[in-house]
């Protein structure tokens, strides 16, 4: 029993960490059929702004780690995407590649690739007791940032007009152009929210893992693309239920694979992920307006 | 008829003198620079490798690395003379750890099995397109590395596998990259590679008219998998060492930047790409240890990383203002067969 607690606490943290990165990339998806790897680094770089401000209350340290996620994905957007906004999504997604690749070369030119240690929310370092199993704190508190950002975020895409012109533009972007939303705001907006996202799952993420390097965002970034993937891209839905799926099985393999294959779990994850391709190419809540006309 | 077929395949001709040309050059040169020359020759064969499938068939492949890494650790694993590789992996199987190839069938054997490996996972794959077979071959490089970086009865893991023969010198290298130019011009000649091209341009046209795309991106698929696999062998056999990280996210996207920059949809754009960026990867690794100024006892030096941030920034430039490359998508003399026939119709 207190076993079978663990797990659900593991899977349910770890695979809140994917959804909210997922949602990230599935937002720029949704809107301009980009595939951002660029992501990461929205991540890493919140990350190293707490790590700046590691002095500083949570809350002035949290606030700098937005500014930077958000000014950062504006930016990229501003500089790199919106030129390639006619290109093709292959184009697209070797500029974000590069992107990805240009910042992460940038962090380690100028603060170097040995990681720094930081705890951002040392309250948080605790155990507690559900029943009388013992259970991380900040893992439960991952859980719970989790839904309630995503119950916000919801709340944001259903009840006011930005969302509503998001949702639009994730339906038909030309038609929602012609019906008068702005192609230029609805854009941005999606950009300022993923880095929110991004800065979010930074600090989850950092107090984790206790250290930040130019690498932090790579991984969580490229399980969230297969959780997209499997949740059908452009779907924010498939998103965050992709996410949680991957974070679940993951979790499972972690605790029932043989010990001597555990290292290969992820191999395993990504293998599914070919798999789940294969029997539904689209993702299993295919997003509307994806099939390409002719 | 002999004066067409030289027209035609005057592009080759002429790649094939370029790299003879660069390999002639270096053998005059100093011990380094010879090294970074053979280095470079090394990626044209896993370039040439990645334009075969990703400029034919258009269709975004970032598992090439993922091909390199398994074609080093076979030839590795067949080549390696006993003592080193039982000092080095003491728990391999032991028909493995007898086996003793000669060095030169390395490439190849470490090809065929690439070939082998993609024709499996690739017949899946190839039915995906776009993003999906974009996101597909991503993971197939991380879990290349994933398994070869945990495998460590086979592998040595996470610890450098040292000991490999380093016979790949200048000609060899040159011998190497000449045969992978020559595969992938004699395959683009093909009927194949026309309808797979057809396909890339519009793939629904391309289907309506009789073509199977699925199957003509496996083959594809597999034969630059082949062409990336040698590469990969080669690679370790002149770094005499084999580690898992040479085989991530930083090769991806040097191979990806080379053809790109070049240009992804002709052959010249992919071996041009890759002495373009392997000459100013050069340039930059000569400034970060610092170039004299002539006359002025002044020494310029970068700072250490520099040249990775130019090197990204540029392929950003190229992208932005450049998308199709260097060569626009052109072959080097591929006017020449072309104009002749046109002459033959009038």
């Amino acid at each position: 029993m207190s076993g079978l607690v663990q797990i659900a606490v593991d899977a349910l943290s770890l695979g809140g960490l994917y959804a909210l990165t997922a949602l990230g990339i599935g937002l720029i998806f949704s809107v301009m059929r980009l595939a951002n790897f660029a992501h990461a680094e929205l991540v890493t770089c919140a990350a190293y702004a707490l790590f700046a401000l590691s002095g500083q209350p949570l809350v002035m340290a949290f606030s700098g780690a937005i500014v930077m996620a958000v000014a950062l994905a504006v930016i990229t957007e501003r500089i790199a995407f919106r030129p390639l906004r006619r290109a093709d999504p292959t184009t697209l997604m070797i500029a974000s590649f590069t992107v990805s690749m240009l910042i992460q070369k940038l962090l380690i030119f100028t603060l170097g690739s040995r990681p720094k240690s930081l705890d951002p929310v040392p309250a948080l370092s605790q155990a507690v007791f559900i029943g009388s199993t013992q259970v991380s704190l900040l893992k439960l508190v991952t859980i719970g940032v989790c839904a309630v950002l995503l119950l916000a975020l919801t709340l944001f895409l259903k009840r006011t007009s930005f969302g509503l012109q998001m949702r639009a533009a994730a339906e038909n972007f030309t038609m929602a152009q012609l019906t008068g939303v702005r192609a230029n705001a609805v854009i941005v907006v999606a950009f300022a929210l993923s880095g929110v996202l991004a800065a979010v799952v930074a600090l989850l993420f950092a107090a984790q893992s206790g250290f930040v390097q130019p690498r932090l965002g790579v991984p969580l970034m490229i399980t969230a693309f297969v959780a997209t993937v499997i949740g059908g891209m452009g779907s924010l839905v498939g998103a965050v239920i992709g996410g949680l799926l991957v974070g679940i099985v993951t979790t499972l393999l972690q605790a029932y694979l043989p010990p001597d294959l555990r290292p290969f779990r992820e191999a395993f994850v990504f293998a599914l992920v070919i798999l789940a391709l294969l029997v539904r190419p689209n993702g299993l809540f295919p997003a509307r307006g994806l099939k390409e006309r002719i | 008829m002999m004066y067409n077929l030289l027209l035609r395949a005057a592009p080759l001709l002429a790649l094939v003198a370029l790299i003879v040309a660069i390999t002639l050059l270096a053998g005059i040169a100093d011990t380094v620079t010879s090294r970074r020359v053979i280095l470079s020759l090394v990626n044209v064969v896993c370039v040439v490798g990645l334009y075969i499938f990703m400029g034919n068939s258009g269709v975004l492949n970032f598992s090439s690395v993922g091909f390199m890494a398994i074609g080093a650790y076979v030839a590795a694993l067949l080549t390696m003379p006993a003592g080193p590789k039982a000092m080095f992996l003491p728990d391999l199987p032991i028909w493995l750890a007898a086996a003793e190839l000669p060095a030169l069938a390395g490439p190849f054997v470490g090809g065929l099995f690439c070939a082998a490996v993609a024709l499996v996972v690739g017949l899946p794959i190839m039915r995906l397109s776009g993003i999906a077979a974009a996101i597909a071959t991503f993971s197939l490089m991380f879990i290349c590395y994933i398994v070869l970086g945990n495998w460590t009865s086979m592998t040595g893991g996470q610890i450098s596998l040292m000991g490999l023969k380093a016979y790949v010198g200048l000609w060899t290298a040159c011998a190497f990259a000449v045969g992978a130019v020559a595969v992938a011009f004699a395959y683009q000649e093909t009927r194949w590679a026309l309808a797979l091209r057809a396909s890339r341009e519009d793939a629904v046209a391309a289907q309506a008219s009789g073509i199977q795309v699925a199957r003509l991106r496996l083959g594809a698929f597999v034969l630059g998998a082949f062409v990336c696999g040698a590469g990969g062998a080669l690679y370790g056999h002149f770094q005499g060492t084999l580690r898992v990280e040479s085989f991530y996210l930083d090769p991806t996207f040097l191979l990806v930047t080379m053809l790109v920059v070049g240009g992804m949809r002709s052959l010249t754009g992919a071996v041009v790409g890759c002495l373009v960026v392997s000459l100013l990867t050069e340039v930059l690794r000569l400034a970060e240890v610092g170039i004299p100024l002539p006359g002025t006892g002044i020494t310029l030096t970068a700072a250490a990383g520099f040249g990775d941030v130019v090197l990204a920034a540029l392929m950003l430039v190229i992208l932005l203002f450049r998308p199709n490359g260097i060569t626009g998508g052109r072959e080097i003399l591929g006017n020449l067969a072309r104009s002749e026939r046109t002459h033959d119709q009038i």
